[in-house]
C-alpha cells in the first residue's frame, strides 16, 4: 500500500529521442490510475520507469515517501503484470506464482498458502500443476494476475494486460481487473491504449500525447471537458467531430449555420486572442433526428441538412454517417495524430465525415437529404493554434458551481 | 499438392542416386574394415571372408585406444569451456548494447572464417614456447577459441528468441541479473545450448589439422590423427583394414548424435534465419 508520486519525470533515450517529458502526477493510496495514449506517446516508457525497468533521465519519483530513482525493481516492492503475460513457461503454475516469494526466501510453507489463496482468488486452484502452454489465454492472464497478487505488493503495473484477449475474454476479465483491486486496495498504475478500458476501469485516467501529459481527471471529466483537442478527439467511441468554424460577432459561423455563442464563450475567445478561425466539436450523440426533437428543445439547437452516406444499426442506436461541405478543416497536429491513431490515414477515411448518433426512432434512410439536429449547447471550440479547449476556460470563468464542486 | 507419378518417380530416382552416392564409400570402408589383410586387395566390393580382426587390433592396442580417450576428454572439456563462456557472450549480444558489440560480432566472424591451415605453424611455434605442445590444453585453446564464433551465433539467435519480457519480468520478481540469468533465460535456452554444444562437440571430434600440428605421441593425439600413424604388420603392409575399422568406429558416435538430435541440428543451424 502506497502513494507513487512522478514529479517533472523525464526520459531521455540514448539516441537523444524524448520519450516523456517532464510529468508530474500524484497517485494516492489504493488509487486506480490509467495511462491512456497512442502507441509511442511514452505510456509504457513511465510505467517502465516506475517499475525500475528504465533509469529516469531526470526527475524524481516516490513510492510510499521513499525516491526510488535508484533503486532496483527488486527494492521497489511493485509488481507487475505484462501484455504478453510474460509467464516462465518451464515453471508450472505454482512455481510461476511462487517464484518472487522464492526468491525473496519465503518459507515454502507461507509460499504455498499465499500461492493456494491467490489462485482460490482467480478460480485458478485446478490448473496449479499445468505449465503456461497448456492454458488457455484467459488462464494465462489470470496466472498473470496471480503472479502480481501473491506478493502483497504496494502498487500494481499492468501494461496493456488484456490487449491480448480475444473480444470477449476481454470485457470479462476487465470486469475482473476491477473487482480484484477493490478487494486488495492496492493502487495500481494500468496502462493501455483502449480508451473504453480507460474509461471503464480507471479511477482517474491520464491522456499522454508524445511524452507530454496532456490532462488527469476522472473519466466522466475528461469526456464532458476535455482541455483540449487531442483530449476531445481520443477519449470517446465513436470519436467527436471536428469542423472548422468562423467567428464574427459573437456568432460561430459553421457549415451546420451560425450558433449564436454565449456572451461567456464570446468573452473567453476574446482573451484567448484567438483569430476568427477556430476548431469546433461535436460529439455523436449532440446530434437528433430533427424530427424526433421536440419544439420545445430545437431552440437549444440548429437545424440542417445532410446527405446520409450511410446508416448503421446499433439496436439502441442508430449511426448515420455524413460529409461535412466545408473547405478543409484548420490544420492541428493533433489530429493528424489522432488521424493516424485511429487509422484513418490508412483505410483512406475522410477527416470531413461527421458520425451522428441517433434515436433508433429515426426513420432516416440511406442517400436521403435528412433533416439533421445538432444540441450546440454541447459544443467545444478549439484554439486551432495550440489545441486548448476555449470552451472550457469560458465554463471556469463563469464559475458554475456544480463544476466547481468536482473539480 | 497432389504430385503427379512422373514427378513421383523424378523425385525418387534423384533421391535414390543422392543417397548412393553419399553412402558408397562408407559402406566402402566399412566392408574392407572387415576384410582379412590378405583380402584387402581382392577385386570384389563385399568381403569374401567376414573378419572382426581389425576391430580387435585396434581395440586392443593403444595407438588406438588412448588417442580415442583424448578425443573424448579433449572435446568434452573444450565443448563445455565454449558454450559456457559462448551463452554469456551471445546473451550479452542479443540483450545488451554496450561499446565495441558490433566488432565482438565482426571478430568472432573473422575467427570462424580464418584458415585454419595458416594457422597451424603459428600456433604450433607458439604452443613450444609455452610448453602446451602435445597436451591437452594445447587443442583444447584452439578447439574452444575455434567453437566460439559457432557457438556466438548459434546461441544469440536462441536468446533473441526468447521474450525480453521474461526478463523483466523476474527482474520485477526481485531477481538480480545473474538470478534471472540462471532461473529464468538459461532453462529456456537450454535446448540452444544443447544444440550448441552438438555442434561444437562434433567440430571437436572432426578436427584433424590442429590434431596431428599440434601433438606428437598418444598422449594427447586424437583420434583421427593417432589413424593416421597406423603401421601394418610389417614395414611394407599397408594398415587399410585397421585404419577402416578406426573410421568405422569414430564415425559411430556421430552417427548417433545426428540420428538422436538430426532436429535440434537443424535448428541450430537455421535459428534466427526464418524469424526474429
Amino acid at each position: 500500500m502506497a502513494e507513487i508520486v512522478l514529479n517533472h519525470i523525464t526520459k531521455r533515450f540514448p539516441d537523444g529521442s524524448l520519450a516523456v517529458n517532464d510529468i508530474s502526477l500524484d497517485i494516492a493510496d489504493g488509487e486506480f490510475v490509467i495511462l491512456v495514449g497512442p502507441s509511442g506517446c511514452g505510456k509504457s516508457t513511465t510505467l517502465n520507469m516506475i517499475a525500475g525497468l528504465e533509469d529516469i533521465t531526470d526527475g524524481e519519483l516516490r513510492i510510499g515517501g521513499q525516491v526510488v530513482n535508484d533503486k532496483t525493481p527488486k527494492d521497489r516492492d511493485i509488481a507487475m503484470v505484462f501484455q504478453s503475460y510474460a509467464l516462465y513457461p518451464h515453471m508450472t503454475v505454482r512455481e510461476n506464482m511462487g517464484f518472487a516469494l522464492k526468491l525473496a526466501k519465503v518459507p515454502q510453507a507461507t509460499i504455498d498458502e499465499k500461492v493456494n489463496e491467490a489462485a482460490r482468488i482467480l478460480d485458478l486452484t485446478q490448473h496449479l500443476d499445468r505449465k503456461p502452454a497448456n492454458l488457455s489465454g484467459g488462464q494465462r492472464q489470470r496466472v498473470a494476475m496471480g503472479r502480481a497478487i501473491v506478493r502483497s505488493p504496494s502498487a500494481f503495473l499492468m501494461d496493456e494486460p488484456l490487449s491480448n484477449l480475444d473480444a470477449k475474454l476481454r470485457v470479462q476479465m476487465r470486469t475482473e481487473v476491477s473487482r480484484i483491486q477493490r478487494r486488495l486496495g492496492t493502487t495500481t498504475v494500468y496502462v493501455t491504449h483502449d480508451q473504453t478500458e480507460a474509461m471503464t476501469l480507471g479511477d482517474r485516467v491520464a491522456v499522454m500525447r508524445t511524452g507530454v501529459l496532456q490532462q488527469v481527471a476522472s473519466p466522466q471529466v475528461l469526456y464532458d471537458r476535455p482541455s483540449n483537442l487531442f483530449v476531445a478527439g481520443f477519449i470517446g467511441s465513436p470519436s467527436m467531430n471536428f469542423m472548422a468554424g468562423t467567428l464574427a460577432n459573437g456568432t460561430l459561423h459553421t457549415w451546420l449555420g451560425d450558433i449564436t455563442l454565449s456572451p461567456q464563450l464570446v468573452r473567453a475567445l476574446e482573451r484567448a486572442g484567438t483569430g476568427r478561425d477556430v476548431i469546433v466539436g461535436i460529439r455523436p450523440e449532440s446530434f437528433q433526428d430533427a424530427a424526433l426533437v421536440p419544439a420545445e428543445s430545437r431552440a437549444n439547437g440548429i437545424t440542417f441538412r445532410a446527405n446520409i452516406d450511410v446508416r448503421e444499426n446499433m439496436g439502441s442506436d442508430v449511426y448515420v454517417y455524413f460529409t461535412q461541405e466545408q473547405e478543409h478543416i484548420a490544420e492541428a497536429a493533433e489530429l493528424a495524430e489522432l488521424a493516424a491513431d485511429s487509422g484513418q490515414a490508412d483505410t483512406g477515411g475522410s477527416p470531413d465525415t461527421v458520425t451522428a448518433r441517433l434515436d433508433p426512432a429515426t426513420t432516416i434512410r440511406e442517400g436521403q437529404d435528412a433533416e439533421l439536429w445538432a444540441d450546440t449547447r454541447a459544443l467545444h471550440v478549439f484554439d486551432p493554434a495550440n489545441g486548448r479547449n476555449i470552451a472550457l476556460e469560458a465554463q471556469e470563468v463563469a464559475g458554475h458551481d456544480d463544476l466547481r464542486a468536482e473539480t | 499438392m497432389a504430385a503427379t507419378a512422373r514427378q513421383r518417380t523424378g523425385w525418387t530416382t534423384a533421391n535414390i542416386v543422392a543417397i548412393v552416392l553419399a553412402l558408397i564409400p562408407v559402406v566402402w570402408i566399412l566392408s574392407l574394415s572387415f576384410k582379412t589383410p590378405g583380402s584387402i586387395t581382392d577385386p570384389t566390393f563385399f568381403p569374401t571372408h567376414w573378419t572382426w580382426s581389425n576391430y580387435s587390433g585396434i581395440l586392443t592396442s593403444s595407438t588406438f585406444l588412448r588417442p580415442l580417450l583424448n578425443s573424448i576428454g579433449i572435446g568434452l572439456i573444450s565443448t563445455l569451456i565454449a558454450v559456457a563462456l559462448a551463452s554469456m557472450a551471445a546473451y550479452a549480444v542479443a540483450r545488451l548494447t554496450f561499446p565495441g558489440k558490433q566488432v565482438l560480432i565482426g571478430v568472432s566472424l573473422l575467427i570462424a572464417m580464418f584458415p585454419p591451415i595458416a594457422l597451424a605453424t603459428p600456433l604450433f611455434n607458439i604452443e613450444r614456447v609455452l610448453g602446451l605442445f602435445n597436451s591437452w590444453p594445447g587443442l583444447i585453446i584452439p578447439y574452444v577459441a575455434t567453437g566460439l564464433p559457432l557457438g556466438i551465433y548459434t546461441l544469440s539467435a536462441f536468446f533473441r528468441e526468447i521474450p525480453w519480457e521474461l526478463e523483466k519480468a523476474a527482474k520485477v520478481d526481485g531477481a538480480t541479473p545473474a538470478q534471472a540469468f540462471l532461473r529464468v533465460i538459461a532453462p529456456l535456452a537450454a535446448p540452444g545450448m544443447v544444440t550448441t554444444a552438438i555442434l561444437v562437440f562434433l567440430f571437436c571430434w572432426n578436427e584433424f589439422l590442429l590434431a596431428i600440428t599440434l601433438t606428437a605421441t598418444t598422449t594427447a593425439r586424437t583420434a583421427p590423427a593417432a589413424m593416421a600413424f597406423f603401421t601394418g604388420n610389417s614395414q611394407f603392409a599397408v594398415p587399410t583394414g585397421s585404419i577402416s575399422a578406426a573410421a568405422v568406429i569414430i564415425t559411430i558416435p556421430i552417427i548417433i548424435f545426428v540420428l538422436f538430435f538430426q532436429r535440434r541440428i537443424v535448428a541450430g543451424l537455421t535459428a534466427g534465419a526464418v524469424k526474429g
